[in-house]
């Protein structure tokens, strides 16, 4: 801010960007670490393999079935996006546009299930699953997955509708457009940006998802995230090298999606967006 | 059967204009078309949160000992067994620490990063551990700060340590990967609301002759202080249901113990639903005091506007 800064102020800051510096290479060195394990022949005891290979890719490929676990995984992650925006869009434009007695209460049993973390209310949402005959199906898995991603869906869409005056919907009304027509023709084209961005934001949240997939999921409807939890979990069984790969292969499956995403989105988003809503 | 029909008649428009004004009356207050399109939403949340929820209170005072031991037979079980009540502690003993740290950690970074201009690098940067999750963290972690990984050989190289320390499979383990994981949430989230205040108020501070530590703890801070409790309130409740790093990188069956593998092992390995239920509900419990002490006590600092302007 000022030309001057004391020397105190000079090392604090110093000291702060060292701390942020030292973050992020531990951060950067523990995803090297996976990455060059996964294509390393043999590695013990040396800073680096002995040789490169990709064999691993194939092996674990073989080994933890990835085709069908990829497979399902988009079969989830489609089925939530698809269900998040049928289910949440419509709300978020009805609390955008209405004020009406009991709208907190709409609202806090929105933004509970957001923040309340999954393994609390996952135990008795699986028992009630399994009861039903949902647990161990795909369709549970979707299930579990919409709980915490509709209300999100919810929460930032309100903005983005609350963004568009009202006074365009009307203008349609008047020359004389349905309802339908004024959501395909007016409201649709003006909240893409915002809904493309929400469901974005929830195909990377159900891609890392775990608790609530691992909960609900039986051996044939797991995720890739939930399966490399097993993989990591049964460690010694299979060559660290092959669980490596499959690391590898879900790190790239979440970044690409989070690449498209920060395209459409501030990374604050992600986490901070629950807060503005709570804040009044 | 003259006056019959009037009767009839008159019921009808009375029900007819009572009709009326009840739509009209409910459009003024905001239910109409519109207000409906939120119902599938919130049915779908009754339906899969709350009912849920519900189910499993209930179903946690049927424990299967109910015959011999009553309908508290799971709480009484939990609070006796130290197998089970350790867990509260063990996950308090890492949940609190980290929480602490982030949010200590948090505050002066975002001062400093507030002031860059070009924030988005770091914030993307610190979204990837977040969008990676848990369970590839603690992958990595098991790799990196194994005995042979990259850390242990670094610090050996620069002659810090003699022999590589453990870090995996103990309680260090889970807490550097709750670190990893915890703190670009909680930093993020601080970070916004940091940039929340108005940059005059400190502006007008420093010209009335504050100090940066002075500007900090008597203009930031206590603007900062309501964020700060719902910052750390919400990293405590992740921390607190702490799972699968406890499982990969800590000692499940000791000094990691947390309470949601003791839930884990009730409902999916002993099949006990209505146990596993209970220890849910004592998770949530010991959540929400947590949460309401901390939201009770930030009454004590400044609550109002963090703007500069009029209103």
């Amino acid at each position: 801010m000022t030309q001057h800064q004391p020397a105190s102020e000079k090392l604090w800051s110093t000291v702060i960007w060292v701390l942020v510096i030292f973050f992020v290479i531990n951060l950067f060195a523990m995803i090297a670490s996976v990455v060059v394990s996964s294509f390393g022949t043999r590695w013990l005891g040396t800073w680096l393999p002995a040789g490169l290979t990709t064999r691993w890719y194939s092996s674990a490929w073989d080994e933890f079935q990835l085709g069908e676990v990829l497979i399902v995984t988009f079969q989830v992650v489609g089925a939530v996006v698809f269900f998040c925006g049928v289910l949440g869009v419509p709300a978020a434009y009805a609390l955008a546009r209405r004020d009406f007695p009991g709208k907190n209460i709409v609202m806090l049993l929105l933004l509970l299930p957001m923040m309340a973390p999954p393994i609390t209310f996952g135990i008795p949402l699986a028992t009630v699953l399994y009861q039903t005959g949902f647990g161990g199906t795909l369709s549970g898995v979707i299930l579990a997955n919409l709980v915490p991603t509709v209300p999100f869906v919810v929460l930032i869409m309100i903005p983005f509708i609350e963004q568009i005056d009202e006074r365009v919907e009307a203008a349609a009304r008047v020359f004389g457009a349905g309802t339908w027509s004024l959501f395909r023709y007016i409201l649709l084209p003006m909240l893409a940006p915002g809904i493309l961005a929400a469901l974005l934001l929830v195909l990377v949240r159900t891609i890392a998802m775990f608790e609530l997939t691992f909960f609900t999921a039986g051996p044939a409807n797991q995720t890739l995230v939930v399966a490399l939890y097993y993989a990591v979990n049964a460690a010694g069984v299979r060559a660290v090298q092959s669980i490596d790969a499959m690391a590898v292969v879900y790190m790239v499956t979440t970044l690409v999606w989070l690449l498209i995403a920060l395209r459409f989105v501030n990374p604050t988003q992600i986490v901070a967006r629950a807060k503005r809503s709570d804040a009044h | 059967m003259n006056a019959l029909t009037d009767t009839f008649e008159d019921g009808r428009r009375a029900a007819s204009t009572q009709k009326r004004p009840l739509r009209m009356r409910l459009a003024q207050r905001g239910f109409d078309g519109v207000t409906l399109l939120m119902l599938p939403a919130v049915l779908f949340v009754i339906l899969l949160f709350v009912y849920p929820f519900m189910y499993g209170l209930f179903l946690s005072f049927e424990p299967k000992k109910m015959a011999t031991e009553g309908i508290f037979a799971n709480y009484i079980t939990f609070f006796n067994d130290p197998f089970l009540f350790d867990t509260i502690w063990k996950t308090l003993r890492l949940a609190v620490p980290v929480s602490i740290l982030n949010v200590a950690l948090s505050i002066p970074i975002a001062m400093r990063v507030r002031l860059m201009r070009r924030q988005r690098l770091l914030t993307t940067i610190l979204v990837i551990p977040i969008t990676l999750g848990t369970v590839l963290i603690a992958e990595g972690l098991l790799n990196y700060l194994g005995p042979q990984g990259w850390l242990n050989r670094t610090l050996i190289t620069f002659h810090l340590i003699d022999g590589p320390i453990r870090l995996v499979h103990n309680y260090a383990g889970v807490f550097l990967s709750l670190l990893i994981s915890g703190f670009p949430f909680t930093f993020l989230l601080t970070l916004s609301y940091v940039t929340g205040i108005d940059p005059s108020l400190e502006q007008a501070a420093s010209t009335l002759g504050a100090n940066a530590r002075a500007r900090f703890r008597y203009v930031i801070l206590p603007l900062l202080a309501q964020g700060l409790a719902i910052a750390f309130c919400l990293t405590f409740v992740q921390m607190f249901s702490v799972f699968p790093s406890a499982v990969l990188l800590g000692e499940p069956a000791g000094s990691t113990r947390v309470i949601s593998i003791a839930a884990y092992v009730a409902a999916f390995e002993e099949y006990d639903y209505s146990m596993a239920s209970a220890i849910a509900m004592i998770m949530g419990f010991v959540q929400l005091l947590i949460v309401v002490l901390i939201l009770a006590s930030r009454h004590i600092f400044y609550r109002g506007p963090a703007g500069g302007a009029k209103g």
